[in-house]
């Protein structure tokens, strides 16, 4: 058995969330000590039978209160304040960060990388570059956890959530499910593997899959039919696809709403929630008929054919 | 002191003299059984789900049996043992006592309580009995609404029925505390305990109710499939979060709030010392319980609320720290000047102080958001809110307990013997919950049957731990009840102590008191100790 005390630490976040926390275990005993000694020094100078001086003596109360009262609140603003800058750091990806899509089902994980290569219950990633994850659940509510990078996030059903990390050093990490979802939630576990940027790229080309992600979100966006009405001179009339993704929409409602994952989530499962202004709600919902794979490819490729999208990465 | 009247112990010894009981010490005694039972249940799983610990592999049971042992160990000792701990045991014995009353204000609204308790109690057991439940005491959505298979509604049904129980045990405080104190018991006069329970009761009160109302909703959803939190039926998951840590996160304020109480009746009492700063340490309980309900969303950093919602409530959370410190300052301040004797009753006092502080100060790593995002979910978690609530409420209670003892039965238990137990409860604690600090950060997951080989010296040393903590607990048990018949008997006041339970014979009359009391003297008015250096006064 070995003894480990600290966690492996191989991204950005890891080396901020560790300053803090190793400042936090400072200031843990700092504050330990300032309570302690002096408690065991009143225990052990004022244990019955040892002399000592007990006469009566007038405190000044009130302004010893206020002083303990303040000086903490004082201290745990500037921990706040700290913290939430590391938080803040954590949760908003950067601009142009590398987007792999990552599901989470009933007791597994599934990537999908937007060159096409699907991966289970592993994650390739390139190191030194920012990767931003979209997360979804087919199920129960996950949460998708790399201790080595101190990230987490919690995979919600019916929506996507995303989180974001830049790993530092290459090698094998583990990553866990820790929401708990159920009877197989322990082995709902696997690796994310740290390659460096060639590698990474000879990696994507290895695994050859047929499409892109873009590519197979086509080839459903004609199966599913959604091409019969949001392609081309259709008698239906359905608002047009091409340029659409990052643009302001106008609704029915007389609102606007930006064209970005959440809104084309939320129009191919409940298209009657949100009507663009000048059209009917004729669409029929596809909740049920899509996996939340398919979503993503659907998704990208709706992006890839979008105005504005950013762009795409290496 | 006349013998006019025959304690409460011996008015009446049928079965019917009890379970009809609208005497508030008997219904206090009933709900120790109560608990007792349920918590030997619960101290089973846990020490089920150790053995299961002690090697990386799932071995010993499936997984889906250690997902319904936690999650009974969960339900039972929230709702069914630490909840109804202090203020139902001990409040309902010493409210009126301490305030000089003859009862509580509803005495039949009070076995009416410990009724809803039995039955809610029986829904739970039942579920267990017939196949268990998986979901975690935690109930999220929709695991618990549309895809366990196992025996939500009924658990659901318990939790409902004895939350009820919660709400009438604290109207019934909240009243007798306003309307029944004794001439000359101003509220500044009251037993820091007695705050502690105002405090608390406001809590069960105004928390309560909503826990019943998600409990209900989550079963609309689950027997009629009406979308409320099931994505797939239109609902958000994440509002089932919302709605039950309102509730949850001011109950653990109900889990640690009566236990400061106790603590601030044993200091100054095996001190000899007036409590210093009274109101200061008076009006931090009302803080914590007003504070309390505003900081449930750091039981959801990383549920995906909004970063900005995430900041609010990190900030709140540390905010409520501070009145938790403001306590342990004033506790330790007391002992100056002191006259300092180390009873059991103190010993578990101070391992609460330790225990507790321990557990506040990894409530502001969990407050500090960015270190929740890593240890979120983690064993961190399990052992901050063990060292909360065990630490602080289990040790609280065993205090209360050794110290109302001999006011309850009239016996004192051998005073060795339970120094011995509180020091073998705080070394057993720390062993058994220490270790998952560093698991935490580590990186194990919680409610996992199986890890990683990496993790495994911490659960074995854990595991001892825990066996040690076990014999903490059987120890009292043993000794306790030798006391019953083997022990001294205490008189009507062995601690020398302040406070109107004091005043009358051990154990109390039925009325609880021969006369009523009238206070004319500010609480814990222990006579000055500048004697007591001298060795001919020690």
């Amino acid at each position: 058995m070995n003894f480990p005390i600290f966690p492996k630490a191989a991204s950005t976040t890891a080396a901020q969330t560790d300053e803090l926390y190793f400042f936090l275990l400072g200031f843990s005993i700092f504050i330990l000590a300032l309570v302690f000694l002096p408690m065991f020094y009143f225990l052990f100078k004022y244990r019955r039978g040892n002399r000592a001086n007990r006469a009566e003596i007038n405190l000044p109360t009130t302004r010893i209160e206020i002083t303990w009262t303040v000086i903490p609140i004082l201290m745990v603003t500037g921990l706040f304040a700290w913290s939430a800058r590391v938080y803040f750091y954590e949760e908003v990806p950067p601009p142009g960060a590398l987007n792999i899509n990552v599901i989470g089902k009933q007791w597994m994980w599934k990537a999908q990388h937007s060159e096409g290569q699907q991966e289970i219950n592993e994650l390739h990633i390139p190191v030194d570059q920012p990767v931003k994850l979209t997360l979804a659940s087919e199920d129960v509510i996950h949460s998708f956890y790399i201790p080595a990078f101190r990230i987490k996030q919690d995979v919600v059903p019916g929506r996507f959530t995303t989180e974001w990390f830049q790993a530092t050093r290459l090698g094998t990490y583990d990553f866990y499910c820790s929401e708990y979802c159920g009877t197989d939630h322990s082995k709902m576990a696997g690796r994310v593997v740290v390659m460096s940027a060639t590698e990474y790229r000879s990696w994507l080309a290895a695994g050859a899959p047929r499409n892109t992600l873009a590519q197979s979100g086509e080839n459903l966006f004609r199966e599913l039919g959604c091409s019969g009405c949001h392609v081309g001179s259709t008698t239906v009339h359905a608002p047009p696809l091409e340029g659409l993704y990052g643009k302001m929409v106008p609704l029915s409602d007389g609102t606007f709403v930006i064209a970005d994952d959440k809104y084309l989530r939320d129009s191919i499962l409940l298209p009657s929630s949100q009507i663009v202004a000048g059209y009917q709600p004729l669409m029929p919902t596809y909740e049920g008929h899509v996996t939340e794979g398919e979503l993503l490819e659907l998704i990208a490729y709706l992006k890839s054919i979008g105005g504005s999208a950013p762009p795409k990465n290496p | 002191m006349s013998e006019a009247e025959p304690s409460y112990l011996s008015a009446g010894d049928t079965l019917g003299s009890w379970l009809l009981t609208t005497d508030h010490k008997r219904i206090g005694l009933l709900y120790l059984f109560s608990i007792l039972f349920f918590f030997f249940i619960a101290a089973c799983a846990a020490a089920l789900m150790r053995l299961e610990l002690l090697t990386p592999q799932g071995d010993l049971v499936f997984s889906e049996t250690y997902n319904k042992l936690f999650t009974m160990h969960g339900v039972l000792m929230v709702w069914f043992f630490l909840i109804p701990s202090v203020p139902s045991v001990l409040g309902n014995f010493l409210v009126p006592l301490m305030v000089g009353a003859r009862d509580l204000a509803f005495p039949r609204l009070n076995l009416l309580s410990w009724y809803l308790f039995v039955v809610g109690g029986f829904f739970v057991m039942h579920a267990i009995v017939i196949g268990g439940v998986d979901t975690g005491w935690t109930f999220y959505t929709p695991y618990s609404s549309a895809y366990s298979n196992s025996h939500v509604i009924q658990m659901a049904l318990g939790i409902f029925i004895a939350g009820f129980s919660s709400i009438l045990t604290g109207l019934n405080f909240i009243i007798t505390i306003q309307k029944m104190r004794a001439p000359g018991l101003t509220w500044f006069r009251l037993p820091l305990f007695i705050w502690s329970m105002f405090a608390t009761s406001i809590i069960l009160v105004l928390a309560t109710p909503v826990l019943a109302i998600t409990l209900v909703l989550l079963s609309v959803e689950r027997i009629w499939g009406v979308g409320i939190f099931d994505p797939k039926l239109g609902g958000d998951p994440v509002l089932f979060q919302h709605l039950f840590w309102f509730y949850s996160h001011p109950a653990v304020y109900i889990m640690i709030l009566p236990g400061m109480g106790v603590v601030s009746e044993i200091i100054p009492c095996f001190a000899r010392k007036k409590m210093f700063g009274y109101r200061f340490v008076a009006f931090s309980s009302m803080a914590i319980a007003m504070i309390g309900f505003l900081v449930w969303g750091h039981h959801m950093f990383v549920s995906s609320q909004s970063i900005y919602a995430g900041m609010v409530f990190s900030f709140l959370s540390f905010l409520v720290s501070i009145p938790s410190a403001i306590k342990v300052f004033n506790w330790t301040a007391t002992l100056y000047r002191g006259s300092i004797t180390f009873g059991a009753p103190m010993l578990y006092a101070l391992g609460f102080i330790g225990l507790f502080v321990m557990g506040g100060m990894t409530g502001l790593f969990l407050a500090s958001v960015a270190v929740d995002v890593h240890v979120h979910g983690t064993y961190f978690v399990v052992a901050h809110f063990h060292y909360i609530m065990v630490g602080g409420m289990v040790t609280a209670f065993m205090g209360g307990m050794h110290f109302w003892w001999p006011k309850i039965t009239g016996r004192l238990y051998p005073p060795l013997m339970a120094q011995i137990a509180a020091a073998l409860l705080f070394l057993g604690f720390n062993l058994t919950f220490f270790p998952q600090y560093i698991l935490g950060y580590l990186g194990m997951p919680r409610r996992v049957h199986d890890y990683a080989p990496e993790f495994q010296i911490y659960n074995v040393l854990s595991t001892i731990g825990a066996s040690v903590l076990g014999l903490a607990y059987l120890l009292p048990l043993i000794y306790l009840v030798w006391s019953l018949r083997y022990g001294k008997p205490s008189g009507a006041n062995p601690w020398e102590a302040t406070g109107l339970e004091w005043k009358t014979p051990s154990p109390p009359p039925k009325h609880n008191f021969n006369e009523t009391p009238i206070v004319m003297e500010e609480a814990y008015n222990y006579p000055s100790n500048k004697d007591h250096g001298d060795p001919e006064h020690v």
